[in-house]
């Protein structure tokens, strides 16, 4: 994540820039090889280390809360440059503000979980 | 070796991800980085007031690991794996931000005008970092996923519902990127 500048807050301002392909490419090829992965896991009943079938759930079907919770997550995004991953990834890294942006990732979350039931899922 | 300590290309980057998605789902797991938020939650006691925090967070450890991992991998590549971590943006960005008074496009590998500890001092700029975490953490749950729940392990397998969540973060993006951030920095 460090080293392919996927945690760099400057990437992700390009990206939304449209000004390179880099982090489309990072998505992108993780998201083809991850297609063909899973595919060929289902096709062939792959098994997993324990010798069992690799199930995979399926997302809960619904509209409003993937795009409320889709755009309120990508205005985050755009603000911090940073998802949870790099996150902790900048953690390891030294960038200590992050720890900020960790912190209150943990309260958006609870606040999230306290509301949750009011909310339109 | 000498392209260890150069940035990685796209297109190493990319596919070692699909690949720790891969291992997870053959060691039984789901990739998703946000669902350690939840946990820290739990592991902070929200489970006894909360239902949404009520559950093992035991059986959550090895997506711990994983996040622990991540922070070992971002101290590795940062302090050994790395000669210049300036990130070579393109030059229409760098004079962007340039205007928006980030001088260090182009320069380090974060914005030192967010994130170095003289600059966490200015109020506007704790403000940008604990709102930018709080609808990271915030939407990310509300959605079921982040970035690698959805955008990476969604969209693998298929689903419909990771594409809404998607078009979602780059509405959202796009929107703090083009008409918010302008006002913001």
């Amino acid at each position: 994540m460090f080293k392919s500048e996927a945690a760099s807050w400057f990437r992700i301002y390009e990206m939304f820039q449209f000004n390179s392909f880099h982090m489309y490419g990072i998505i992108g090829s993780a998201l083809a090889l991850g297609v063909l992965m899973i595919q060929i896991i289902k096709r062939y009943k792959i098994k997993s280390a324990y010798g069992e079938l690799i199930v995979i759930p399926d997302k809960a079907m619904s509209f409003s809360r993937y795009a409320y919770g889709g755009i309120i997550f990508g205005l985050g995004w755009g603000l911090a440059g940073a998802c949870p991953g790099p996150i902790f990834t900048l953690i390891g890294a030294g960038f200590y503000p992050i720890l900020v942006v960790l912190v209150f990732a943990i309260l958006g979350t609870w606040v999230y979980g306290l509301i949750a039931k009011k909310l339109p899922h | 070796m000498e392209w260890i300590f150069n940035p990685w290309p796209w297109y190493i980057g990319g596919p070692m991800i699909a690949l720790i998605m891969f291992l997870l789902l053959y060691f039984g797991k789901n990739f998703g980085m946000s669902s350690n938020l939840r946990t820290f939650c739990t592991i902070c006691g929200a489970g006894k007031s909360n239902e949404f925090f009520n559950f093992d967070w035991k059986t959550q450890q090895w997506n711990l690991m994983v996040s622990a991992g991540a922070i070992i991998g971002g101290a590795l590549a940062a302090h050994f794996l790395s000669t210049d971590s300036s990130v070579a943006i393109h030059p229409d960005t760098i004079t962007k931000l340039q205007d928006l008074n980030i001088n260090s496009a182009g320069v380090s590998y974060l914005p030192e005008e967010l994130f170095s500890m003289q600059a966490l001092m200015q109020p506007k700029v704790l403000l940008i970092l604990s709102i930018g975490g709080f609808l990271v953490g915030f939407g990310a749950r509300y959605a079921g996923g982040c970035t690698s729940g959805h955008a990476i392990s969604g969209l693998s397998n298929l689903q419909l519902v990771s594409l809404y969540t998607v078009i979602g973060f780059f509405i959202g993006g796009l929107f703090m990127n083009h008409l918010l951030l302008p006002y913001i920095l």
